[in-house]
């Protein structure tokens, strides 16, 4: 539990507020579940409404990671690079359920969950999840970030 | 020309150097020694009548717990031809043995054998003689073993970070 | 980490050894949104020309032929939704089609107009995404947009016969999961009426767009020769002129039946891809159009005599012991179960015990239907094709989509072997590259349509 998470200051409240309207998501696309994520992101679902329209494909300028698609281990040490160079507060969402723990992929190559090795805020689960499930993720995501509840 | 007579003109101009033919579910197959395996395929994509200018595919299958050939050679490559200009299909294969498991390589012929090779070396442990690559295509370095041989359990994971390591 | 070498860079200066520039060597992904997450090129780079690259694969890796050996001749087909997951239902007909060569048997004619039905959906997508993804790399965010709007319309189609949206396990071995739904064709208008309108202002959008055109005409290009000897197939080869698809030069299912024509192009560069893709997508909508206009077997449920009772009243009737007619007895399914009655699975698998699940009214009503669903399901009992191997190609949205498998008698695949269309062009990339600008490499790597799922598998 951080100090933010205790004295709870109005000043917090305004800043955990503001912060939920602007998310910066690095999509961290590998697999199947990124077709499902450009249908969310495109206009049919429009994650725009919650704050979250815009990518960034540079670590340093984003602050949630989207973990989206099946981790293999080759990939694994790529992921904790980009998310140790994220600047904090940063959050990670497991977007789908390879991400969650390594899905039906029980074998020599996945990992089995990403929370081996990074911390994880929001699971969704699902293979793919549905837009509206990601939606409900991202909602709850809103409601850690304007708490301030962090996890790195 | 149809599988038959290309399966002919292979075992005439080949002799004992074709091991065995047949046409199971109508796949023309032509196993051969892998002595004069770099002859079949050159002489396959060369000679006009069959111009197989396209290796479609290039895979290996390890035999080591098939029924009846738990003891003959382990391993299988495959090759899978296809010619553009006459529309028909040929699939040739060499077996090996585990202890002795090379087989020349195709690259000069066809670049395509570059990856297809490395491919089959990365998950099956076959090398290729002369390939001027020779690295894993899928897995990395410092994986040990070749998961698709049959003694490689599912399971068995080499993590490069987390538990495990 | 060890002391970074110094370089020294003459600003303005390429091409020569002299004056102290170097060549210099970039990594680019695997993270990276151009190299779709999964891709690692290892550049060297004169000034701003690519002058060696080496394309690194397997990020995605996920061990799909050591997978199937695991499970049941059936428990293949959700892992062969992954490999091209944009259209994952070529990939299950293709593996289906396989398994059916093994076990010598053929579809039925309503079941093989539903697979050609449901394929050239998953083409239209499939081709979609790419030029979307494409065009949205160069700038083109618009055209983005539009063609996931056409795409959300088609996936709706999809989900209304499969139950999903994406990853659709419709596929079984003799056959398909259910029947097709009432007033597919209907929908299946609508959704063309749009996607054709979208297709429409895309090409007013991008087809003489300068900026769109100047960055894909002689961009990427290869020749008819070297297309060949890397064994490219699909959209890629039919860009040089060659009008090899699988569907013309070996037809399966009913594709010899319906009237299209293949585009070709003769310029083998990413514009020409461009235009073959568009021009492919038409042909599709009108294969879809017609298969659906020539499908057999008319409107569900016409052959229903007396009232349809539900399931629980008729295993009731089936407890008391009065069993007599009891198979010929309509009955009722919940909505999950749509399109498995007896009738319609009748239509759509083959009547092949040895194979096919029972339809979900016999296993729930007879004993007979229970025991066929349990020797289809246990461990170790299942679909048991005999010892063999066969290959067989279909046309993938990316060319040649072979399947490759090897029984040994019993009730797992020996062998699942994927012939990924996608690897080839990857194969192939660093000669569409190299010499070419670093910002070439984004339009071309749009037009090799790599998907992770099936080039890594
Ligand atoms: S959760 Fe399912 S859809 Fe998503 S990446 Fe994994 S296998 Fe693909």
């Amino acid at each position: 539990m951080g100090v933010g998470t205790f004295f709870t200051s109005r000043l917090d409240a305004a800043i955990g507020w503001a912060r939920k309207y602007s998310i910066f998501q690095y999509p961290f696309i590998t697999a199947c579940c990124g077709m499902e994520y450009m249908a969310v992101a495109c206009s049919h679902y429009d994650i725009d409404r919650f704050g979250a329209g815009l990518p960034r494909f540079s670590p340093r300028q984003a602050d949630v990671l989207f973990v989206v698609g099946t981790i293999s281990h080759k990939m694994a040490p790529v992921l904790k690079r980009v998310y140790d160079q994220m600047t904090e507060p940063k959050w990670v969402v497991a977007f789908g359920v390879c991400t969650c723990t390594g899905g039906f992929y029980n074998n020599y190559a996945t990992v089995q969950g990403i929370d081996t090795i990074i911390p994880v805020d929001v699971y969704i689960p699902g293979c793919p999840p549905r837009p509206e499930s990601v939606i409900d993720g991202l909602m709850k995501l809103q409601d850690r970030i304007a708490a301030q509840v962090q996890r790195f | 020309m149809d599988g038959a007579a290309i399966l002919e003109r292979v075992r005439a101009r080949f002799g004992p150097g074709v091991v065995d033919t047949h046409d199971h579910h109508g796949d023309h197959t032509a196993v051969v020694t892998r002595d004069v395996l770099l002859s079949v395929l050159a002489w396959c994509r060369d000679e006009p009548a069959l111009a197989f200018d396209m290796l479609t595919d290039l895979t290996a299958v390890d035999y080591l717990q098939y029924p009846g050939r738990e003891d003959g050679p382990r391993f299988e490559v495959v090759y899978q031809l296809y010619s553009v200009p006459h529309n028909h299909r040929l699939r040739v294969k060499v077996r090996v043995e585990e202890d002795a498991a090379v087989v020349p390589s195709a690259v000069a012929l066809w670049p395509i054998a570059n990856w297809l090779e490395r491919e089959v070396w990365d998950m099956f442990g076959v090398r290729f003689q002369g390939h001027p690559d020779p690295r894993r295509l899928l897995m990395y370095e410092e994986f040990v073993g070749h998961p698709l041989r049959k003694d490689y359990p599912i399971d068995r994971r080499q993590p490069l970070i987390g538990p495990g390591t | 980490m060890a002391e970074p070498t110094r370089r020294e860079f003459v600003l303005g200066e390429g091409g020569g050894t002299g004056g102290g520039s170097q060549n210099l060597l970039v990594g680019l992904g695997p993270s990276h949104p151009a190299m779709h997450g999964i891709i690692r090129i290892a550049a060297e780079l004169d000034g701003e020309t690519i002058v060696r690259a080496d394309v690194e694969i397997g990020y995605l890796h996920r061990a799909f032929e050591k997978d199937c050996e695991v499970g049941g001749w059936n428990n293949a087909i959700p892992y062969t939704d992954r490999l091209n997951y944009v259209s994952p239902l070529i990939n299950n007909f293709g593996y289906c089609a396989a398994v059916e060569k093994l076990l010598g048997i053929e579809v039925t004619e309503r079941c093989k107009y539903i697979r050609v039905i449901m394929s050239e959906i998953s083409r239209v997508c499939d081709h979609l995404t790419c030029i979307g993804a494409t065009a949205m790399e160069l700038g083109a965010f618009t055209a983005f947009l539009y063609m996931i709007k056409a795409r959300e319309y088609l996936w709706e189609l999809v989900e209304d016969v499969t139950g999903a949206r994406l990853t659709i396990s419709y596929g079984r071995v003799g056959g398909v999961k259910a029947d097709l739904p009432d007033g597919l064709a209907g929908k299946a208008r609508n959704a063309f009426k749009e996607t054709r309108e979208v297709l429409d202002e895309v090409h007013r959008l991008l087809t003489g767009n300068r900026i769109f055109v100047d960055r894909m005409v002689g961009i990427g290009a290869l020749t008819r020769e070297e297309t060949i000897a890397y064994a490219i197939t699909g959209p890629m080869l039919r860009a040089v002129g060659v009008p090899y698809d699988v569907r013309r030069a070996r037809p399966y299912d009913v594709y010899d039946r319906l009237e299209w024509v293949i585009p070709t192009q003769q310029d083998g560069d990413n514009y020409a891809r461009y235009l073959v893709r568009i021009a492919e997508m038409e042909q599709s909508m009108r294969i879809v159009e017609q298969a659906l206009a020539m499908i057999p077997g008319g409107p569900i449920n016409v052959d229903a005599e007396g009232r349809p009772i539900d399931p629980a009243a008729y295993v009731d009737r089936g407890k008391q012991g009065k069993t007599e007619g009891l198979l010929l007895v309509p009955i009722t399914l919940s909505p999950n179960l749509e399109g498995q009655a007896r009738a319609e699975l009748a239509r759509v698998s083959v009547g092949d015990k040895r194979v096919v699940l029972p339809p979900k009214a016999n296993t729930y009503g007879s004993i007979e239907g229970l025991m066929n669903h349990f020797m289809l399901i246990m461990d170790g009992y299942g679909i048991r094709p005999p010892q063999g191997e066969a290959y067989v190609p279909v046309e993938g949205a990316n060319g040649e989509l072979g399947f490759y498998v090897v029984s040994d008698g019993s009730d797992r695949p020996y062998r699942v072997r994927c012939r990924p269309p996608c690897l080839p062009p990857m194969a192939a990339l660093h000669r569409m590259i190299e010499g070419e600008m670093v910002a070439d490499l984004v339009p071309t790597f749009g037009s090799v349509n790599m998907i992770g799922g099936e080039l890594d598998r």
